[in-house]
């Protein structure tokens, strides 16, 4: 085992994608010299060249739109989007052209693209550089779509969707790429849990906690405060956002009778209306409350100074799980 | 070989088409098609001009340091870059709207715009700095090249009205690549709009050289746009000012848009959160320091029989006036209500927004319910330390 960031656990990931592969090419702005403003690509043009790691003109359609082109000559490109805010200039080539290629191609040409998106707030960053977009992913028929959140997960999931056949949206979770992690370097990825099967990351009897990406820390640190009073919180630590492991989450709503999700991306229409409607179509019988969703709200993520209040918080998820609860809470005594 | 390693910034200092009207050393090179359109700039005109650069960038060197003391979470500096914006902003009229991106601090210190209002942004503290509708001045754009698109339309709009104000579209080398300014391109040559693309050529977009965009002078893509291109020296802040003039004078006649390729340097980092050093050389930097427009100009002041100390001090006073304006706006500026980040999602009402603004204010008053319950508490000798348990 090693001790590695989630940062540079996703640069070994690569480093060994781009060992494995020689058809695994990366795409992006500043990721190639500068080592992407994460430093997240660090050091991988210097020792796979500048045709593997690639640092492109500012056209986040250039590149997203290349990657297709290169996609259909047999390469597996690994696109980096270098903040959530800046995906939408390339969104017509990533939900018209990467998602429906196979299906309009009746299966003939794959798209095995792997885009990695920082996301998330928590950083006090300016407009556009902590946004959550992963809903309008979620929506696309044809994509993938996951969320690492910590280094060991980040260090095989980046090969996983690397080694896709589908098209894999990957979101890293930007506040926590500094966080620590023990990482096996040598683990076969045949023997990793595959990336679309969610983990069940803290146990508890009262109450299903369900999130994904920088939250999955939080949630843990709620859970752990909840201990404390005595309310038992499972922690479902989602990673594959499309499709959804539901088979993990219904065990446990099961026996717990009660769902909370908590994102950082807005409610309405939101992961989190998904998995709200789906568990309540799956485990209507063994729910003892409504699910309840914790997110961020309906506006424009909002200027720094405001961005706590704005991102769910342990005191926001244990509101949360409190209403999931029939405690006391922010709603109670709101009709309707 | 990718272009980045041919070509690097050399783009930058080939002189063939560049137009000039300031030496390096402040020499004046005359040219029959431009003079003219600075025949009015006098010696107190281009005093005014030396005193304007010399403030904004005492202004951007004060707002880094204010960065790297916590008082901002970023800044991207514009040193460097002075002569090109304020030359460019010195050639609009009041009623002309200016579509910047996030560096063009010259242009909206030109436009009116106030030092909190500059800095509320950036301290995190508002979701923008002033009303574009005072300024005549957007909104600065972080999206790569957007405004482009948006001064195009503006355009638009104001030759549909039969106004001869213009728009211009700043933005940098690196939006080049972008399609929405290829596509403003397109609109604005279409519509024959008043409009001016002032691209700032500053040689970098954060690590990648400007031949990585573009293997010609930026300038030359207009040709085929069906516009008019200018490759200006960017750090001639008179020179700049003679072919912005040119270009809104032709977009005010009706004649349609033009690009200007202001070529330039970005002295500082893209940011205060970038560290050049990972991708160039002091080298570069030494050489670019030798053009640098505030010498230049006032090189070229000197030659014209001024008392260059006299110079320096008038326009170190203005800057002092202008840092200490900057420091007592920071202070002024609020913290934001946190139920503020509400307001202005819409125009109208709106239901949905309404419910959860409400639940969020609900929410909040927990904590306030907690505090009163806990001082209720710590009154009668019983500390209640969570919020939360006391608002249950």
């Amino acid at each position: 085992m090693t001790t590695l960031t989630l940062g540079k656990a996703l640069n070994q990931g690569l480093r060994r994608a781009l060992a494995d592969d020689d058809r695994v090419v990366l795409l992006g702005e500043d990721i190639g010299t500068l080592g992407g403003v994460f430093r997240v690509t660090d050091g991988l043009k210097a020792e796979f060249g500048e045709h593997r790691v690639v640092d492109t003109p500012l056209s986040e359609a250039g590149i997203v739109g290349t990657a297709v082109g290169l996609a259909y000559r047999g390469f597996r490109p690994v696109v980096e989007i270098q903040f959530d805010g800046f995906i939408y200039p390339g969104f017509d080539q990533i939900v018209a052209q990467v998602a429906k290629l196979h299906y309009r191609s009746r299966g003939a040409v794959r798209m095995p693209i792997t885009i990695r998106v920082p996301f998330g707030g928590g950083i006090g960053a300016a407009e556009h550089h902590s946004e959550s977009p992963e809903a309008y992913f979620t929506h696309t028929a044809g994509l993938r779509v996951v969320a690492c959140s910590n280094p060991a997960d980040a260090f095989v999931m980046i090969r996983q969707a690397i080694a896709s056949d589908d098209p894999v949206i990957f979101f890293e979770p930007k506040r926590r790429y500094h966080v620590k992690g023990e990482v096996d370097e040598h683990a076969s990825l045949a023997d990793a849990r595959p990336m679309g099967v969610a983990t069940t990351v803290a146990s508890g009897r009262d109450v299903t906690l369900v999130t994904y990406g920088a939250l999955v820390q939080t949630a843990r640190d709620a859970a752990t405060a909840a201990a404390e009073e005595g309310v038992s919180i499972e922690v479902v630590d989602l990673r594959s956002l499309a499709p959804v492991d539901y088979a993990t989450i219904e065990a446990s709503v099961r026996r717990t009778g009660r769902l909370v999700v908590a994102h950082e991306a807005g409610q309405q229409g939101g992961v989190g209306a998904e998995i709200a409607a789906s568990i309540t179509e799956r485990c209507f019988d063994f729910l003892e409350a409504a699910p309840v969703r914790v997110t961020g709200h309906d506006i424009p993520y909002p200027p720094a100074k405001l961005e706590q209040h704005h991102l769910p918080d342990l005191d926001r998820i244990l509101d949360g799980v409190d209403r999931a609860l029939g405690r006391p809470n922010s709603l109670s005594g709101v009709e309707g | 070989m990718t272009p980045s390693d041919r070509e690097a910034t050399g783009l930058l200092t080939r002189p063939d088409d560049l137009v000039q009207l300031l030496g390096p050393t402040g020499e004046r090179h005359a040219s029959a098609e431009y003079d003219p359109w600075v025949a009015d700039v006098d010696d107190d005109a281009l005093v005014d001009l030396h005193r304007d650069m010399v403030v904004v960038r005492r202004l951007d060197s004060e707002a880094t340091a204010l960065q790297r003391q916590g008082e901002l979470g970023l800044w991207p500096p514009l040193a460097g870059q002075e002569a090109a914006q304020i030359g460019s902003a010195t050639a609009l009229r009041a009623d002309d709207f200016a579509f910047t991106s996030y560096r063009e601090h010259a242009v909206a210190w030109l436009r009116g715009v106030r030092p909190d209002e500059l800095l509320s942004v950036w301290r995190g503290s508002a979701a923008s700095g002033w009303n574009p509708f005072e300024k005549n001045m957007a909104v600065p754009q972080i999206i790569i090249g957007a405004q482009a698109l948006h001064a195009t339309g503006w355009a638009m709009g104001a030759k549909w009205e039969g106004t001869d104000a213009a728009a211009v579209a700043y933005f940098g080398d690196g939006a080049t690549s972008e399609g929405d300014v290829n596509e403003a391109l397109v609109f604005a040559a279409s519509f024959a709009a008043p409009v001016v693309f002032f691209c700032q050529n500053n040689g970098w977009a954060i690590s990648e050289p400007v031949g990585l965009q573009s293997h010609q002078p930026l300038a030359r893509r207009a040709d085929g746009f069906g516009m008019p291109g200018i490759r200006v020296d960017g750090n001639d802040v008179l020179a700049v000012l003679a072919v912005t003039r040119w270009a809104l004078d032709r977009a005010r006649r009706g004649e349609g848009p033009a690009f200007i390729e202001a070529v330039t340097y970005r002295m500082g980092p893209h940011t205060t959160a970038d560290d050049p050093k990972r991708y160039r050389t002091d080298d570069d930097l030494a050489a670019w320091r030798e053009r640098d427009p505030i010498t230049r100009l006032r090189a070229h002041l000197a030659a014209r029989g001024l008392d260059a100390d006299a110079l320096d001090a008038d326009a170190k006073a203005a800057a002092d006036r202008a840092a200490a304006e900057l420091r007592a706006g920071l202070v002024s500026i609020p913290d934001p209500e946190p139920m503020s980040a509400f307001d202005h999602v819409y125009a109208e009402p709106n239901s949905h927004l309404d419910r959860q603004r409400d639940h969020y204010a609900r929410y909040l008053a927990m904590f306030d319910d907690a505090e009163a319950a806990a001082a209720d508490a710590a009154g009668t000798g019983a500390a209640a330390s969570d919020p939360r348990g006391g608002a249950r």
